[in-house]
């Protein structure tokens, strides 16, 4: 993969993103993909947020929260788990595929173990290559520049 | 700039990234490596100088990347690549700026670069001299004098901390041995830094220098700490200081240590690597141990496939001093040994136990599970582990239970410690005057669990006996319960508030977004290039200014960032920094003293997540910084106020049940000066406590019990409703409003908190011939009987006591915590009235934890028989028509039966909830669990609260506990109501779900998913959240069907906002400048140099 994949991290306040934290006090290294988005819950992300990631062109999106029985709010990690599990269903109807997609569930005390899925999620979508949606939009944006260019130089052309 | 300054510190100040190999922060520049080259004009034309040691000078241009520095820098990386073959960390570096490899002839081997900085730190810092440059040419090298080991080396490591090649080996230098600074942080089994934090999540984060080990404070030499912390945080004079408190009360807290267990050298600790304690073990298991999770034998690092734990090392052992159990080792035991197999599902793990004390609210469900799971329980103390050499695995000798003996191999045996006070507060407690116990434990009585010998000295946790998180939790919050019924008088008379600015109303302009980049000293800008961040951030849509600071979380930096809200009327702020988790208060009340709305704020953490995690990327950390800058920018501009708002709290509370743990609730709160609305089923107070007689200790409770009705009766806070019941709850934390049925009729109580407090009842058993002979009785109807002094025996009487009946099995798999207890007091107390009767108790395990042991031992040694049977074989009974018992049982160890024809047969009959429980549980919409009890909102950290706010609960309703449990338990909801009824309001969070009424369509869904009960249905049957109740989770939102509901301050256009920040770089990269765009100037072009743009719209 010549480009850098994006990966978009959906992570609740109260783990994940305190997992994150630690990961960062730990100077664990781990590839730089990763954009972290903070929620409140895991229970937040709506699988809304998931396709527009995946519409945008973003190469996989990790949803982390709690451990299974540790959410902070009781039971949203295990609701988003299930959304999730339809959001996959619909990413390999459309053809994203859902390898693209995964749900974690981690304590805030785990610092490495944030390294490791990063680290796991950044090499899975190597493996997948760029979005497909990433891909159509870069060939039709750069269609779109070489209509502009021709314009601009007709334009450039028609003025002189 | 200060005259002196270099190029190379100006340009990182300025966030501007310079490689450097031989720079090292507080060590003096040198210019070895000549890496860091940059280009300066001078009179003669531009000229490459090392930025480390350069000086800058007025007005004197300096390029960092002009294609003459790229080359140079690449010819001076080939050189040292060709210098340096074998140093992996210059190939990564170099590998980092481009260079891959060197086209000219490398040396046969090596890894130094000959930059000297061991030998600067050596010398100057840390003026030993152990090693120093020797040989000219290409025989140069660094060593100690005559290349000979010498013992000017001090063993620091230093010159090994900042080789920039990893070319030092510290064995071929020092005369000495090198030691691992190993300490109780991470259980010795990682070596750490003499200045550190406490552990990863120490409160307050702040590290310490370890004054014992730092060479500062040893030799008075070093100090680089104080020279390289930016922020000057370094202060080598600090002393403890004494601080006088004034007080109305103390609460001893101060935990517990593990036993030394060394102490029971036949376990090898110490001796053989592989045997390990269980504090160890969970640092082995930790994700952030030593071994990030991954369990390793210490001496091969290999994963144990065999593991072994001996329980009650340095518990329930008379003949070290330590005759009581220490309550948590054997569930902490099966937790680690489950941990254990979740890691590695085919570890085999043995478990060497006396008895499997699983007493605990689910513990009996939990220890099902992991022999479920294949954990291995062998009930036999074993008596030695020896090595077997050459693969250092462990063999433990053994007797199973049918008399076999076995020897068994062990990759890894773990020693569950038995737990000891604290060490350090021995000392500190005879000077508080508090009285301990044999073992150095707070003297407390079963009645009294928080008192201390002293009055106003309360006690919390395992200082009073050994106990598991639950139990300490409780005892904390029940002192501080104590405490404050010490300190009504006090209460709030040292509150200060700070006053705000009005806030702006800024609903009507356009979004005006101000970006603070931060460089965290360099913990940022030396990774993340700030500057191409802050450009970056100009180009983006709403940015009305970004800059860049070195502290922003200053003070004076925040007096900037008030300055510019006003001077550039920004309305939204952001901040890109480190984490919100930890800033996010701090930023919030700078906006509200500029008079913004806090929620207006919005944070970029480029530190934890971005600079650190990506330390050795520059580029990529810049560009990640970037996007996160960009989302939050995509964030804010779609943030709106919010306002916070609070609800009135009614300071009563309603306490449902009168029984021990109701009253002691209801007095507690009392004594700190609420009022309190008592609500008894029955005729009169006081429960199922009475007819229990003695506590274990010889305390009246019958006595105790009368006292505390009357206690009640007279207290003039306290009403009591008796043979009444609730039978509507409304409302929410702070104001509810219930409705009381009693004898004279209806009435409505006001109140801010509901209690639980309903208790629980033993089960009439209907085995044993319970019901068909007077011979047969229950434990809690001997006690009764013992208390009315009604128990009588024949001469030589034969009394038989059957434990876990009709509990412990596949119907009632829990375990009632109490009846061993109980059972061992009862037989006491036969033994003392009648010497000449026989006792037998049959059991399974005796559960007699803490201190309760003793009495176990007391027991034993008086002659009281204790005969174990099995699950699977239990005790025959038989009744003939005379009324004559015959019994068998088979002894385990014997291998026996026993026929026995007992004068009276006691029977442990299992504690179960009550029967109005499901009518409670919906009247207040609160959980109960499969064993029929209250369930908690988290069974280890918020053992007295529901998951709803503002209701409570404690005593049996709870799980089956002692009276000593009851009444801590019932102080400690005082104490969390406290934190309720104590506010003149509750502040509502702005951060809730709210209903849209157009587009509800009435479904439900929102009320059956939300936890906490925040949906009602109100007007029109349209979904309402009671903005009380509502913990903004947000979960509401994402299951409703008609996307009726949203999250303030987490609404779909905040989000999507975020998320379609990203890739925008993919935008401006492939789009070609349109033709719109080529007739007007960017928008970025007019910005002004400090990146203020002119207001596009004033107020006014």
């Amino acid at each position: 993969m010549d480009q850098e994949p994006v990966i978009l991290a959906l992570c609740c306040h109260y783990c994940a993103y305190a997992a994150a934290d630690m990961a960062g006090s730990m100077r664990l290294q781990y590839p730089s993909s990763v954009r972290i988005l903070r929620f409140p819950c895991t229970g937040k992300i709506e699988v809304n947020y998931v396709l527009s990631a995946f519409e945008r062109g973003i190469d996989g999106v990790m949803v982390a929260g709690c451990l299974e029985g540790g959410c902070h709010y009781l039971e949203g990690n295990l609701r988003a788990r299930r959304r999730m599990e339809r959001a996959k269903q619909l990413l390999d109807e459309i053809g994203i595929g859902s390898g693209r997609l995964e749900m974690f569930n981690l304590s805030s005390a785990e610092g490495p173990r944030f390294a490791e899925i990063a680290t796991q999620m950044h090499n899975r979508i190597v493996k997948l290559g760029l979005s497909p949606l990433r891909r159509a939009r870069s060939e039709v944006l750069s269609g779109v520049a070489v209509m502009a260019q021709a314009s601009a130089a007709a334009i450039a052309g028609e003025t002189k | 700039m200060a005259a002196g300054t270099t190029i190379l510190d100006a340009a990182r100040a300025m966030g501007i990234a310079i490689p450097t190999l031989c720079h090292y922060r507080g060590m003096s520049p040198y210019g070895a490596c000549r890496v860091c080259l940059v280009e300066i004009d001078t009179p003669r034309g531009p000229r490459l100088v090392a930025s480390c040691s350069h000086p800058v000078e007025e007005a004197t241009t300096v390029r960092t990347a002009t294609p003459a520095v790229l080359a140079s820098r690449r010819t001076v990386l080939q050189l040292l690549l060709a210098q340096a073959p074998d140093s992996q960390e210059l190939r990564e570096f170099a590998r980092e700026l481009g260079v891959e490899g060197t086209p000219l002839e490398a040396k046969p081997e090596g890894k130094c670069i000959l930059c000297g900085l061991c030998v600067r730190v050596c010398n100057d810092l840390m003026k030993r001299g152990a090693i120093n440059m020797f040989g000219r040419g290409a025989a140069r090298q660094v060593r100690p004098a005559f290349g000979e080991q010498t013992d000017q080396c001090q063993t620091c490591g230093a010159c090994v901390a900042v080789c920039p090649t990893g070319a030092i080996d510290l064995a071929k230098i020092t005369a000495r041995r090198p030691r691992q600074h190993l300490t109780s942080y991470d259980q010795y089994l990682r070596p750490r830094p003499s200045i550190d934090l406490a552990h990863p999540q120490a409160a307050p984060r702040v590290p310490a220098i370890d004054r014992d080990n730092c060479v500062h404070f040893k030799t008075g030499q070093c100090g680089l700490c104080e020279k390289v912390c930016q922020a000057g945080a370094i202060d080598y004079d600090q002393q403890a200081k004494t601080v006088d408190l004034d007080v109305g009360a103390v609460v001893l807290t101060p935990g517990f240590q593990a036993f030394d267990a060394t102490r029971r050298m036949e376990f090898g600790y110490k001796l053989l690597p592989n045997v390990v304690t269980n504090v160890q073990f969970e640092r082995l298991l930790s994700a952030s141990g030593p071994t990030a999770g991954h369990i390793r034998r210490p001496s091969d690092d290999k994963a144990p496939k065999r593991l072994a734990f001996i329980q009650c090392v340095g518990s329930r052992d008379p003949k070290l001093g330590r005759p009581y159990c220490s309550s948590v080792c054997c569930m902490a035991a099966t937790k680690e040994a489950i941990m254990a197999k979740d890691h590695e599902p085919d570890t085999d793990v043995t478990i060497f136990y006396m008895d499997l004390r699983a007493f605990g609210k689910d513990f009996e469900r939990y220890y099902n599970r992991a022999k479920q799971l294949g954990v291995k329980y062998v009930r036999c103390r074993p008596s030695a582990v020896q090595e077997v050499r050459p693969a250092n695995t462990l063999s433990i000798a053994y007797l199973d239970e049918d008399n076999r003996s076995h020897q068994s191999e062990f990759d890894m045996v773990v020693l569950s410690l038995g737990l000891s006070p604290s060490a350090t507060l021995q000392e500190q407690a005879q000077r508080l005057d508090v009285m301990l116990n044999d073992w150095g434990f707070a003297c407390t009585d079963e009645l009294h669990p928080m008192d201390t010998s002293r009055p106003g000295v309360f006690v919390g946790g395992a200082f009073q006996e050994p106990k598991d998180i639950p139990d300490t939790v409780m005892q904390a919050s029940a002192a501080a319960a104590r405490a404050m019924s010490l300190l009504v008088k006090a209460r709030g008379t040292a509150i200060r508030t700070k006053t705000y600015p009005p806030q702006r109303d800024v609903t009507d302009e356009p979004p005006r977004i101000g970006v603070f980049i931060c460089h965290c000293g360099s913990n940022i800008a030396s990774v993340v290039d700030v500057e191409e961040v802050v450009r970056r951030t100009r180009q983006l849509p709403h940015v009305a200014l970004a800059e860049h600071n070195v502290y922003t979380c200053a003070d004076d930096t925040q007096d900037i960032i008030k300055d510019r809200i006003g001077q550039c009327r920004l309305n939204r702020v952001i901040v890109a920094s480190c984490t919100p988790r930890t800033h996010e208060a701090i930023f919030r009340d700078t906006l509200r003293d500029a008079g913004l709305n806090p929620y207006l704020l919005e944070m970029a953490n480029i530190r934890d997540q971005c600079s650190w995690v990506h330390s050795t990327r520059p580029q990529a950390a810049t560009d990640k910084a970037a996007d996160l800058v960009a989302m939050a920018v995509g964030r804010a501009a779609q943030l709106i106020p919010l306002s916070e708002q609070t609800s009135p709290v009614n300071k009563a509370a309603m306490v449902i049940g009168g029984g021990i743990a109701g009253m002691t609730a209801a007095l507690a709160m009392a004594d700190q000066g609420f009022p309190v609305h008592l609500v008894e089923r029955a005729a009169e107070l006081g429960g199922i406590a009475p007819q229990v007689y003695r506590t274990l200790d010889g305390m009246n409770v019958p006595a105790f019990v009368a006292q505390t009705v009357d206690r009640v009766l007279k207290h003039p806070k306290i009403k009591q409703y008796l043979q009444s019941t609730v039978t509507k709850v409304d409302g929410h934390v702070g104001d509810f409003t219930s409705a009381i049925a009693t004898n004279d009729g209806k009435l409505e109580v006001k109140h801010g908190v509901v209690v639980v407090a309903t208790g629980a009842v033993e089960l009439k058993p209907t085995s044993f011939g319970y019901g068909q002979s007077d011979r047969v009785m229950t434990q809690l109807e001997l006690s009764s009987k013992i208390g009315r002094g009604e128990m009588k025996l024949p001469q030589n009487a034969t009394v038989v006591m059957v434990q876990c009946v009709e509990q412990r099995t596949d119907e009632r798999p829990y375990c009632s915590r109490v009846c061993c207890t109980t059972a061992v007091r009862n037989a006491l107390l036969i033994k003392q009235q009648c010497p000449d009767a026989r006792v037998v108790v049959l059991y399974r395990d005796m559960r007699t934890y803490g201190f309760r042991e003793l009495a176990y031992q007391q027991a034993r040694q008086g002659g009281v028989l204790f005969v174990r049977f099995d699950a699977d074989a239990p005790p025959t009974f038989e009744l003939d028509s005379g009324g004559v018992i015959d019994m068998t049982v088979r002894d385990s160890i014997l291998q026996q039966d026993l026929a026995m024809k007992p004068d009276l047969l006691v029977l442990a009959a299992p504690i179960v909830g009550q029967e109005d429980r499901q009518a409670i549980s919906s009247l207040l919409r609160v959980p109960i669990n499969a064993d029929g009890f209250f369930l908690e909102a988290h069974v280890k950290l918020r053992p007295v609260d529901f998951a709803s706010e503002g209701l409570f609960l404690c005593g049996t309703a709870h799980a089956p506990k002692f009276i000593s449990e009851s009444i801590s338990q019932a102080n400690a909801v005082a104490a969390r109501a406290a934190s309720i009824l104590s506010r003149e309001v509750m502040p509502v969070s702005a951060q809730i779900a709210c209903v849209d009424p157009e587009k509800c369509v009435s479904c439900m869904t929102c009320v059956h998913v939300c936890p906490y009960l925040a949906p009602i249905v109100g007007e029109e049957n349209k979904a309402q959240i009671q903005p009380t109740v509502c913990m903004g989770c947000g979960s509401c939102t994402s299951e409703c069907p008609a996307k009726a509901i949203t999250l303030r301050h987490y609404v779909d256009t905040q989000i999507l906002g975020a998320i379609e920040r990203l890739l925008g770089e993919i935008d401006e990269s492939t789009k070609a400048p349109a033709p719109a765009k080529l007739a007007a100037p960017s928008e970025g072009a007019s910005l002004e140099q400090v990146g203020i743009a002119k207001p596009r719209w004033t107020k006014g």
